[in-house]
């Protein structure tokens, strides 16, 4: 996991510029987007299917032109560049691995077409064949690896003529759950070894946690938020991020007391007391977010006035490390309680149609006021 | 004990999963490899008048086998059969290659054109099926004759002033060959290209490839079959082709199906026509063997 202060102060080396693309004439696929990109960070773009992402991804890599709005990489404007004099390389969805070569034509593909040769090119192509592993299998085919295997002679060739960007769509998406989880640390590895820029497409916001140092959310075209990690989780700016990112409990009441070191809002389950202000007026509409892991439970009732609330358990769902709970409210929402699982299993734990307690500190949720 | 085990070895031999495989097979038997037999008898014999001379013959107990390679040796004693067989080769070849050049941009064309144009643009490369054969060659006729269509319109613009002459010549019996087989190259040139993964040459061109490396170094190699199969289409008729060198063809455009039709039917000779076809098969065998052994081999490499 790529730390955040280390990148804050390198210099940019993407930079978007008030990007669309509209196909036939109708569809709006990437709307008005502008990012940065810092050296050696590794950028991940997330959202629904059909948000834009990989149209996105495929104007950096030259496959298509933008309606408008221009991309600089390095200062230089590269917008009008065929993808073959672009110095990026792009890691496919599904690798396009070439059939017909072995893997180690497959990785000396893109160094050929630079004119390298012989003992050059032969150097270049094991260090990285060995950077990925896969020293020994230069002379397989393609459809003689396994799903991983084949990921990695997909990173080893964008990865082999050093490229100034390196551009990931759905890296991870052909592998199963388990083998995306010890992957997707290898694969930061070895980018942060190589240290090149990434960007990064996923629709898997897990995997964008794990690898990314800056996510941007985005939804029919649009950059909803940009920032990192815990910005995006712990305060997104809209319900569509914070349902997208994570789970979430979303209360929508009326702004009660407005100050600047704290507000109230009254909601039709409970008053919340929350530790931050906001630019919104008294008696504004807003949404109160909830995380289910910043929540407790209790089986006395709170004293104190507000940020609880009684609810029934109607559903359990044991998952190992922890358990989540879902609470029925007096007024019919479901509330999702994470609790970490501190000791073993005992028999006096909490059981459907038990009465209980839900409570949570006024520094744990965020005000949407969008 | 052995009578009882018969009727159920007989059942067995009747099982609906051999008969399914049988019938296929006894009609090749019947329709491929009892003519070809029979040719290759015929090839060993002599002619005797009217008929074939007996290639075994059974007297006091003894059984004579009598080969005659008389007409194989023969083969390779008169030069004109040699030459034949060169001159067919090489006007076979020719077409293979000028269809190839000609039908991959049009198969190229019409795998890259918008989905539903692609089975109308298809249907125009076989529309010329629908007619008869012997009417479009004949039409090739009219067309390039001294005072045919292409001349009468070239004099009247000017551009030339007396006919070219081109009827009767290896231009109009290249033109003509070329013109019959474009389609067979066509359809599997287009069979392999629409399958092409465009991701491919995406990926080709991010690493660096001009679109004209792009398409050696990918396009080409990926249809290796397509190129193989329509060039086989193409090269195995024409090698035997008769009608068209026949009616396009200059009077000594040496055509292996004409000496053919000469030995059989003006000679008389069938034991030398057979021993003619047997060879003309020998030689399209090899380039088919070569083929089943390359598809062997790449048959593991499509499946991904
Ligand atoms: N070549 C195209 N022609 C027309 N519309 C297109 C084309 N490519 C993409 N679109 C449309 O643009 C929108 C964005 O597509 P895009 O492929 O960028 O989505 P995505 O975010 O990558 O989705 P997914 O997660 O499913 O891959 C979609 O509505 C899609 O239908
Ligand atoms: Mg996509």
């Amino acid at each position: 996991m790529a730390s955040v202060t280390a990148t804050t102060d390198r210099e940019v080396l993407l930079k978007i510029d008030g990007v669309s693309k509209i196909f036939d004439g109708v569809v709006k696929a990437v709307d008005n987007v502008s990012l940065s990109v810092k050296k050696g960070e590794i950028f991940a773009l997330v959202g629904s299917s059909g948000c834009g992402k990989s149209t996105l991804l495929r104007m950096l890599a030259g496959f298509e032109t933008p309606t408008s709005g221009r991309i600089y990489l390095s200062g230089q404007d590269i917008t009008d560049l065929t993808p073959y004099e672009r110095p990026v390389n792009m890691m496919f969805q599904s690798y396009a691995l070439f059939p017909h070569l072995n893997v180690w034509d497959n990785v000396a593909f893109g160094l050929r077409r630079d004119g390298l040769k012989g003992a050059e090119l032969a150097e270049r192509v094991d260090a990285m064949l060995s950077l990925v592993q896969l020293s020994k299998y230069g002379k397989r085919k393609p459809h003689q690896l396994s799903g991983g295997q084949q990921q990695r002679v997909a990173l080893a060739r964008s990865l082999a003529k050093r490229p100034t960007l390196l551009l990931l769509d759905e890296p991870l998406g052909a592998l199963d759950k388990k083998l995306r989880e010890t992957t997707q640390l290898e694969l930061v590895n070895i980018i942060e070894q190589v240290g090149v820029t990434c960007v990064l497409v996923t629709h898997d916001q897990e995997e964008a946690m794990t690898m990314a140092s800056h996510i941007a959310v985005m939804d029919e075209g649009y950059f909803l938020q940009v920032g990192t990690p815990d910005e995006i989780y712990e305060t997104p700016n809209s319900r569509f991020v914070a349902g997208f990112v994570g789970n979430v409990n979303i209360f929508e009441g009326k702004v009660d007391e407005d100050e600047p070191d704290h507000i109230t809002v009254i909601c039709p389950e409970c008053t919340h007391y929350v530790g931050h202000g906001i630019t919104g007026t008294s008696g504004m509409r807003v949404a109160v977010a909830l995380r289910p892991e910043k929540i407790q439970l209790s089986s006395v009732q709170p004293n104190k006035n507000h940020n609880w609330c009684a609810g029934e358990v109607v559903e359990i769902a044991y998952l190992g490390p922890h358990t989540t709970y879902h609470l029925k409210l007096k007024t019919g929402m479901v509330l999702k309680v994470q609790q970490p699982n501190l000791t073993r299993k005992m028999a006096d734990d909490l059981t459907w149609g038990d009465h209980v307690f839900a409570h949570w500190t006024r520094d744990a949720m965020v005000v949407l006021t969008e | 004990m052995r009578k009882q085990s018969i009727m159920p070895r007989l059942r067995r031999l009747f099982t609906v999963r051999n008969l399914v495989i049988g019938i296929p097979m006894i009609w090749l038997f019947a329709l491929a490899a009892a003519p070809l037999l029979l040719v290759l008898n015929i090839s060993l014999a002599h002619m005797e008048v009217t008929s074939v001379s007996s290639l075994w013959h059974w007297a006091d107990n003894e059984l004579t086998l009598k080969f005659n390679f008389g007409n194989y040796l023969y083969l390779g004693e008169d030069s004109l059969y040699f030459d034949t067989y060169v001159s067919s080769l090489k006007f076979a070849a020719l077409t293979t290659l000028y269809c190839l050049i000609v039908g991959y941009p049009f198969a190229y064309f019409i795998s890259r054109a918008p989905e539903h144009l692609r089975t109308m643009l298809l249907m125009l490369v076989m529309l010329p099926f629908w007619t008869s054969f012997l009417l479009r060659i004949y039409a090739w006729k009219a067309l390039l004759a001294d005072n045919g269509v292409v001349n009468n319109g070239l004099m009247g613009l000017g551009v030339i002033a007396s006919p070219i002459h081109m009827m009767h010549t290896s231009f109009s019996l290249t033109i003509g060959m070329v013109y019959a087989y474009l389609p067979f190259m066509v359809l599997p040139l287009y069979a392999t290209l629409v399958k092409l993964d465009g991701r491919m040459l995406e990926a080709a061109a991010d690493l660096g490839a001009s679109p004209f490396k792009t398409f050696w170094l990918v396009t080409v190699p990926l249809t290796k079959r397509g190129i193989i199969a329509g060039s086989l289409l193409v090269f195995i008729p024409a090698f035997g082709e008769y009608v068209i060198p026949e009616l396009l063809g200059g009077p000594r455009t040496l055509m292996i199906a004409r000496v053919l039709w000469d030995e059989f039917f003006s000679n008389n000779d069938w034991p030398m026509a057979s021993a003619v076809t047997i060879v003309m098969i020998l030689l399209i065998l090899v380039p088919m063997a070569l083929f089943n052994r390359y598809n062997d081999e790449t048959r593991l490499g499509e499946k991904s």
